[in-house]
């Protein structure tokens, strides 16, 4: 049992946790992934790492309810437990492995969106921790969603933030500060990581391709084991199909074929929703799900 | 009185029914039953069935015990050469090893082996027969990686020697193919498995699950922080093929490995755990082996009309010749010398169909069989919501590329000694799939006994 030693509520349906996992705090990165499974009968869900604490033996999960499973992790409280936490998955970012000479002459620019912030954070962190600044834009829904501001504002260079109602910070999509910061700001950047929902990712990429910056995109496809064994998370890289939980999740965001992804996202939604609905209303459930033909 | 040219007949659950459940195909003997079926073997002194047995089982003796009703002797006769026999019992292709070899098989039907070693195992486990830990420990650690059958098979071993053992397992639950590959109508998980972990963990090895080596921790850090002195490598052949057609990322295409994960180790099959699988009205499966049959049986079960796709002729299929037939008692259909050349998409991305030609059989090839050849002009398309691609596996990159000096194939495999299991690295030793590729439960357990050797040779010559 791997357990929880903080449970926190950050946003509507947002939850960060903190868990004990001495293997997994001692040799992960940033950019990889654990496997989460709540108790017998869950689903093993694929969660970015958030943040780690090599010597206490911890690990930070940052977390939105999508499915029944998320939801039941939501339920749990400090001094409960996971019944199983496996990682550190999947490849660290690329930068953990350059030469840091190299890497301090570059301008690195991150693109969070959502709960894409939380995988954001370790890397900035990381790159604060090694003397390197990188520009930030986190982009959120609403103020009230908005995550990790002021852990962010701490290891970033500058933080820009976006909402798409314009409640907090710039008004509109990250795009849109992407393009203002290099076409009317002069700011130049060498590489850009953009990470949060398939569609962000997607229009992030159009927009970088067209400004010209490499990009780099983390994946969060279907998974089961994750350790490259089902092949469920695979995805088109340029011509080639790759497993996102061996070979990724980290890819070249200008070569991954989005709209193949974000179809295979769709594979089991209404499995889901099915199990959403079954939590929510238990024996009182009797159709609405289009699936169980309770309403016919 | 019974034909003693002929096997005693084993009951099973009739077609009809299992078709729609996910109990056990094949109930196995009584204690009557089996005492018959004892008193056909003729307890040949140089007995050939020994020879066909990969882990070297006293066949005639336990025989011998279970003729005089002597159940749990010879269950005792069986535990020196095998840690899981309820499963051995159940998964062993005995035709092609012990069975094949039989004398009586000449002028009859072989004796019914593996039956009857299943029959003493579930006797055992039902009469809480255990197998016990050695009284001293020679204070010696040795980390297995896997929990797999060569994994289970050399921890054992090792155990009973008095090694302190870890199982390092990357899933959830303890023992690899047989927990997430082989499905419940075949290898029932809680009653038989479960009880089979169970008892080598009752010899005193330690099983940590949820470590993937080379992510959570590596070979060579089990061996310089952890103190480990020797290290066995049972990893299996996970990584699922692809055939590289257009249309085989569409929503509804699967690695058998996928399907059966969901299936198995995930138990989507049933309403009270959360994991979801594709229920398909009309499904293919791609291959003609056992994980195809398994995986085509598994689709039927959870309601599909199902295909077989292979594109050799039923002759070739790599499948044991009792799970073919089942599965054609079942009701699956075979579609033989097919190959399949595009998987057809709607315009949400979800499979509508497969394309395929008819093939033929040509000249002979390096495997020794026909190799199919198209027959132009014979595309024809059918009609799918679900596709399957069973087409072997191979290993997993995972350890290999993060050890330092353990030595692999072209094939990706472990470069590993056959007798002592001696790999390139001092002190790790391989076997199983990891090894040879995809093969069976039963080479896996042998090919873990012999390492276990090997490990035992070379941690009791460092003490000299």
């Amino acid at each position: 049992m791997y357990k929880i030693r903080k449970a926190e509520k950050l946003a509507d349906k947002i939850f960060l946790m903190v868990v004990e996992a001495p293997r997994i705090a001692k040799h992960c990165e940033p950019g990889q992934f654990v496997i989460v499974k709540a108790d017998e009968v869950g689903e093993r869900i694929p969660l970015t790492i958030c943040d780690y604490d090599r010597e206490e033996g911890t690990i930070t999960i940052v977390f939105q309810i999508v499915g029944a499973s998320s939801e039941r992790f939501s339920r749990l409280q400090a001094g409960d437990a996971f019944s199983d936490f496996v990682g550190p998955l999947g490849q660290p970012s690329e930068f953990v492995h350059e030469d840091l000479d190299k890497l301090k002459n570059e301008k690195i620019l991150f693109v969070a969106g959502g709960v894409g912030t939380a995988p954001v954070y370790p890397q900035v962190k990381w790159l604060k921790e090694h003397g390197i600044d990188a520009d930030v834009i986190v982009g959120s829904k609403t103020k009230d969603l908005l995550i990790l501001e002021d852990e962010m504002r701490a290891v970033a260079g500058n933080l820009y933030i976006t909402t798409d109602d314009g409640s907090y910070g710039a008004h509109g999509v990250v795009t849109k500060v992407m393009e203002d910061l290099v076409l009317n700001q002069g700011k130049k950047y060498d590489k850009c990581v953009a990470i949060g929902p398939m569609i962000m990712m997607k229009f992030a990429c159009l927009t970088t391709k067209k400004l010209g910056i490499p990009t780099i995109i983390s994946m969060n496809p279907i998974m089961v084991d994750g350790t490259g064994m089902c092949g469920a998370c695979r995805l088109t890289v340029g011509d080639e199909v790759k497993f996102a939980c061996v070979d990724g999740p980290e890819f070249d965001g200008h070569k991954i074929n989005f709209d193949e992804a974000m179809k295979r996202q769709q594979m089991y939604k209404t499995d889901e929703g099915r199990a959403i609905l079954k939590l929510h209303e238990g024996d009182t459930h009797h159709g609405g799900c289009g699936q169980c033909g309770g309403d016919k | 009185m019974a034909d003693v040219l002929k096997k005693v007949p084993v009951r099973e659950q009739d077609p009809k029914v299992r078709a729609t459940n996910f109990d056990e195909v094949c109930l196995g003997y009584n204690k009557e039953e089996a005492i018959e079926e004892a008193n056909r073997c003729i307890g040949c002194k140089n007995a050939k069935c020994m020879q066909g047995c990969p882990v070297s089982i006293n066949i005639p003796a336990f025989i011998a015990q279970v003729k005089e009703g002597n159940i749990e002797e010879a269950y005792k006769v069986i535990s020196e050469s095998s840690a899981l026999p309820a499963i051995c019992g159940r998964v062993c292709p005995q035709e092609s090893q012990c069975e094949g070899k039989c004398i009586r098989g000449i002028k009859g039907e072989a004796i019914s082996i593996g039956k009857l070693e299943r029959f003493v195992a579930d006797w055992a486990r039902e009469n809480g027969i255990k197998p016990t830990a050695p009284a001293q420990k020679n204070g010696h650690k040795v980390a297995v990686i896997g929990s797999g059958p060569s994994g289970l098979t050399c921890a054992g071993d090792l155990a009973k020697l008095g090694y302190d053992v870890t199982i390092f397992e990357a899933l959830h639950k303890a023992g690899g193919v047989l927990v997430y590959g082989i499905p419940e109508f075949r290898l029932p998980k809680d009653a038989v498995v479960e009880k089979e972990v169970e008892n080598v963990k009752s010899l005193g090895v330690k099983i940590e699950t949820n470590v993937v080596i080379g992510k959570s921790t590596t070979v060579d850090a089990l061996m310089d922080e952890e103190g480990f002195e020797a290290v066995f490598i049972g990893s299996g052949a996970g990584l699922p093929m692809f055939m590289g057609i257009p249309g085989e990322n569409a929503n509804g295409v699967f690695s058998a490995n996928e399907f059966l994960t969901r299936n198995n180790l995930m138990k989507a099959f049933r309403e009270d755990y959360d994991t979801p699988i594709a229920r398909g009205k009309k499904v293919a499966v791609v291959g003609g082996g056992n994980v195809a049959m398994d995986a085509a049986r598994t689709a039927l079960r959870l309601g599909g009309e199902v295909h077989i796709v292979y594109r050799r002729s039923e002759a070739e299929l790599p499948a044991r010749v009792e799970e073919v037939h089942h599965a054609k008692e079942e009701g699956i259909i075979f579609d033989l010398l097919t190959n399949p050349k595009e998987i057809l998409v709607d315009e949400n991305g979800w499979v509508k169909g497969m394309r395929c030609i008819r093939m033929e059989l040509g000249e002979p090839d390096a495997s020794g069989r026909r190799r199919p050849v198209e027959v132009p002009g014979s595309e024809f398309e059918l009609e799918l919501d679900t596709v399957i691609m069973s087409l072997g596996t191979s290993p997993n990159p995972l350890i290999s590329s993060t050890t330092i000096g353990l030595d692999i194939n072209k094939r990706k495999c472990i470069i590993a000694d056959e007798e002592t299991g001696k790999t390139s690295k001092e002190g790790v030793y391989a076997g199983g799939d990891a090894v040879t590729g995809a093969a069976t439960v039963i080479l896996a357990m042998g090919a873990g006994k012999a390492a276990a050797k090997g490990i035992h040779e070379f941690l009791s010559n460092k003490d000299k």
